[in-house]
């Protein structure tokens, strides 16, 4: 059984589908890029797989789980905007991805300690070192969305959504962002499901690319129906399918 | 050049800001000259000299009976009333504000009633208090609670809603329960949004405060400003008003520097 199951998915704001029979499966380790028109349901798919919202028919599953009810801890999220609590310190916003389990929120003593380490440790490797102490409305963009990630993954989430988290920042930035998105992803192996408007970026960071359209489109009624998965691009070795070869050669390891 | 884009620089907006107030200085010295001077026992516009002369009587000068230096004990008994006053208000308007805010059962069952409480006029209920709660302490500072803490409570629960929904489901995706939420997102983000609220507050629980002095008190900044009305000592009278706006702007600018210095991060708006 596949990591992700997404089976017969539907959602409808009051007498308005939105998406409509979405099924999907998705691989331990995946990256999933989810590109559209807006309107399309991008966004309403992952608040689906992030539950923050239920599906009125169908189910979504991760790791064989039964359906949440509700976001929780094997779910990371990155939002476009408001992703990091501003009124805490950078450190304290690293920290938070683990202390935020906790009775009180927060770790005590020694506990503390290690965790500040931890905190430190984590705050070096996303290049966030030097503004530890700052809060978050002092940075940029793109530090703000590393901070985001950073944050995110500390807390360990079986699966990384992210909601057109480098949709707001220059381009220069971005490719910045994408070399550090595809470090981090090499180093934990995670599945992520990534929206976004751009096409370059989806193929480019994606290992599969999932386009959301309506299939019918009433010219009368425009709203009548809604989105689904129209495709689903193998986008691995540059979009060019094919490329890997499934069977065991032996021909050329012979001595 | 437009009106619109001429900056006063530094000098002259120093003399901007004094400007009124020196206006209304001399305005109110001018008057009370022609007042005194047509009649020298005039006791409506004291010559500004006299009220110097009543200021330092009064702070200084003991009562002739008890000794005590009344206009230090009213301010005393004043701002006790008073900020026992805020200060539950202020509380109690936190967490419910937070409550409301955060728990959509809680905002079912008391959104709608706090919004009808707060059009009670609190004045209309000061002869309930007093019956209930008799002419003391308790009645006073019960009405500056009733007076403020509707207001407090719908101010910090609409803030409390109005918090990015994707912080909250953030804490949620790094496993916070509703009580860490509460606590380490939602209360600290309301912080400052409290204090302005007290900021705004402060206004109508003077009104309150005073209101309820001048009926019943013994003691109290209000209370003897209505009782000196009965000997037409204007003197008096505008010592106590000029010392209350001096009170007022006082707690107000701590208020401001406490929300400067313990919240930084939430530095626009303030």
């Amino acid at each position: 059984m596949s990591f992700v199951t997404v089976r017969s998915v539907f959602q409808t704001y009051g007498s308005r589908p939105i998406i409509e029979r979405v099924n999907v499966d998705v691989d331990e380790g995946e990256f999933i890029s989810i590109v559209g028109a807006s309107g399309c349901g991008k966004s309403t798919f992952l608040r689906l797989l992030l539950a923050q919202e239920r599906p009125t028919r169908g189910e979504i599953s991760i790791a064989g789980a039964p359906p949440a009810r509700e976001p929780g801890l094997d779910r990371g999220i990155v939002f476009q905007r408001y992703s990091v609590f501003p009124h805490m310190s950078i450190r304290e916003n690293v920290m938070a991805g683990e202390s935020f389990r906790r009775g009180w929120g927060r770790f005590w003593g020694a506990e503390r300690k290690a965790a500040l380490a931890r905190a430190d440790e984590t705050l070096a490797r996303i290049g966030l070192d030097h503004v530890a102490d700052q809060y978050p409305a002092t940075l940029s963009g793109g530090m703000q969305q590393r901070l985001a990630i950073g944050q995110a993954l500390v807390a360990r989430p079986r699966v990384l959504l992210l909601d057109e988290p480098f949709g707001a920042l220059d381009p220069g930035t971005r490719i910045a962002m994408h070399d550090f998105l595809t470090d981090l992803r090499t180093e934990t192996g995670m599945t992520v499901f990534m929206v976004t408007h751009d096409l370059e970026e989806a193929f480019k960071l994606g290992d599969r690319v999932l386009v959301f359209d309506k299939p019918r489109w009433d010219p009368q009624d425009p709203n009548l129906n809604g989105a689904t998965i129209t495709y689903d691009f193998d986008a691995r070795n540059g979009g060019i399918p094919f490329q890997t070869l499934k069977e065991e050669t032996h021909v050329l390891e012979e001595h | 050049m437009r009106l619109i884009n001429i900056i006063p620089g530094r000098a002259l907006a120093a003399f901007l800001v004094l400007l009124p107030f020196a206006l209304v200085l001399i305005a109110y010295a001018i008057g009370s000259d022609f007042r005194l001077t047509a009649n020298p026992s005039d006791k409506l516009l004291p010559a500004p000299s006299t009220i110097g002369d009543t200021v330092v009587r009064l702070t200084t000068e003991g009562d002739r009976r008890t000794g005590d230096i009344l206009f230090w004990l009213d301010t005393w008994a004043s701002l006790k009333r008073l900020g026992l006053g805020i200060g539950i208000s202020a509380s109690l308007g936190l967490l419910f504000g937070l409550l409301i805010g955060l728990l959509p059962l809680v905002r079912s069952t008391l959104n709608q009633f706090v919004a009808v409480l707060s059009m009670i006029p609190p004045l209309a209920l000061l002869p309930i208090l007093f019956i209930v709660f008799g002419l003391g302490e308790l009645s006073k500072v019960v009405l500056i609670v009733v007076g403020t803490l509707p207001f407090i409570i719908r101010d910090l629960s609409q803030r409390t809603i109005e918090i990015p929904q994707e912080l909250l489901v953030k804490a949620q995706t790094l496993g916070a329960s509703t009580w860490v939420i509460a606590i380490r997102v939602a209360l600290p983000q309301i912080m400052p949004r409290l204090i302005q609220s007290v900021r705004l507050s402060l206004g109508p629980a003077w009104l309150f405060l005073i209101a309820a002095e001048a009926i019943a008190s013994d003691a109290g900044l209000g209370y003897r400003i209505f009782l000196v009305r009965r000997y037409l000592a204007m003197d008096v009278i505008l010592t106590y008003v000029i010392w209350i706006t001096i009170l007022a702007f006082l707690i107000d600018w701590a208020l401001r520097y406490a929300s400067r210095k313990f919240f930084p991060w939430a530095e626009e708006g303030l």
